[in-house]
């Protein structure tokens, strides 16, 4: 006797962490560090054009503490790395980082003594964007890849960071 | 017409004024590291001449050469419409130079990042400190012998206020 003969019909059922997952994905509240050309080429994306609200990640927010997505836009040197990481310390949980283009993801092709190699030796990544800038249909795809991380539902992602553990989401529904 | 310059600066300083160049209407001199502060006085005070802007203030390495380091000055004149370039070689791993920020005010940043990139100290410059990198980096990076690979470790930043 399952729990669909007591109840009348117009129900279903669900876990709790797959609705919470449900309505995080389409809810992110970007925020965005943008220190170089990436920083700009996501102005696109945000305004009308591409539009990134269809995708529910248009209330872009200046402070971490309103945020839970961080963008990382543009080079990060070894200078502002300590900023950086701070700033990710002041978001909360459950929150997802996404290091777009080149510079964030490796340093791009500033391999020299001021340039931080990819800000995954700070803080945790779960996608990575190509591109020197990306075009923003990339950020629109690397949206719907995180929101298919968030839910559970997209490939496993081998290097799963520790933020994986650390929001309990993405482990559970990988494992049923 | 900066050769009059060149010519006015020799008259002056003589002995000071090791040589000097005019390679396509850039008039250069290279003069000695002791009277930088008094000629760069003089070509500022001096009517006719009146440098009185400071564009630019660089070091150099020429890591094959004895006295490896030079500091360029990049001299403007607003009310006489002509510029002027003073080089000053310097020897040995922790070169040294007389500032010119009491000269030119503008000198002050330009002579922290030769400072921070070169390892050139500016004596009587009255705040010292590197100005593009942090203060926990090692080693001056735009020094040639700097290893390309190396890299610096993550630093404590500086409090803002």
């Amino acid at each position: 006797m399952g729990i669909q003969n007591t109840l009348q019909e117009g129900f279903f059922t669900t876990r709790l962490e797959h609705v919470l997952a449900w309505g995080r994905k389409y809810s992110l509240w970007p925020m965005p560090f943008g220190t170089a050309c990436c920083a700009i080429e996501f102005m696109g994306v945000v305004s009308s054009r591409f539009d990134i609200s269809r995708f529910g990640a248009e209330l872009v927010r200046f402070s971490p503490r309103q945020a839970d997505l961080m963008l990382v836009m543009g080079t990060i040197t070894y200078k502002m790395a300590p900023i950086l990481k701070r700033v990710w310390d002041q978001m909360c949980e459950p929150k997802w980082c996404i290091a777009m283009g080149a510079c964030a993801s490796s340093g791009g092709f500033y391999d020299n003594y001021s340039t931080l190699q990819g800000i995954d030796e700070i803080i945790p990544v779960d996608v990575y964007i190509p591109g020197c800038p990306p075009r923003p249909e990339q950020i629109i795809h690397a949206l719907v890849k995180l929101q298919e991380k968030i839910c559970g539902t997209g490939q496993s992602f081998p290097v799963a960071p520790p933020l994986v553990a650390a929001s309990g989401v993405v482990k559970k529904g990988n494992a049923a | 017409m900066s050769q009059a310059i060149l010519e006015q600066l020799r008259a002056r300083f003589g002995e000071a004024i090791i040589e000097t160049h005019n390679f396509r209407g850039d008039e250069t001199a290279i003069v000695r590291r002791e009277q930088i502060v008094p000629l760069c006085q003089w070509l500022k005070a001096t009517p006719g001449i009146e440098c009185n802007m400071l564009i630019d203030l660089c070091g150099v390495d020429y890591s094959e050469r004895a006295e490896r380091f030079e500091v360029v000055y990049h001299l403007y004149s607003t009310t006489q419409k002509h510029r002027v370039r003073v080089k000053v070689r310097l020897a040995g791993e922790a070169p040294q130079v007389d500032s010119v920020v009491a000269v030119w005010p503008a000198a002050n940043w330009f002579e922290r990042e030769a400072f921070d990139l070169f390892g050139i100290t500016f004596v009587g410059h009255p705040h010292l400190k590197r100005l593009l990198t942090f203060d926990e980096f090692e080693g001056h990076p735009l020094r040639k012998d700097y290893p390309v690979n190396r890299r610096p470790k993550i630093p404590t930043p500086d409090p803002l206020m």
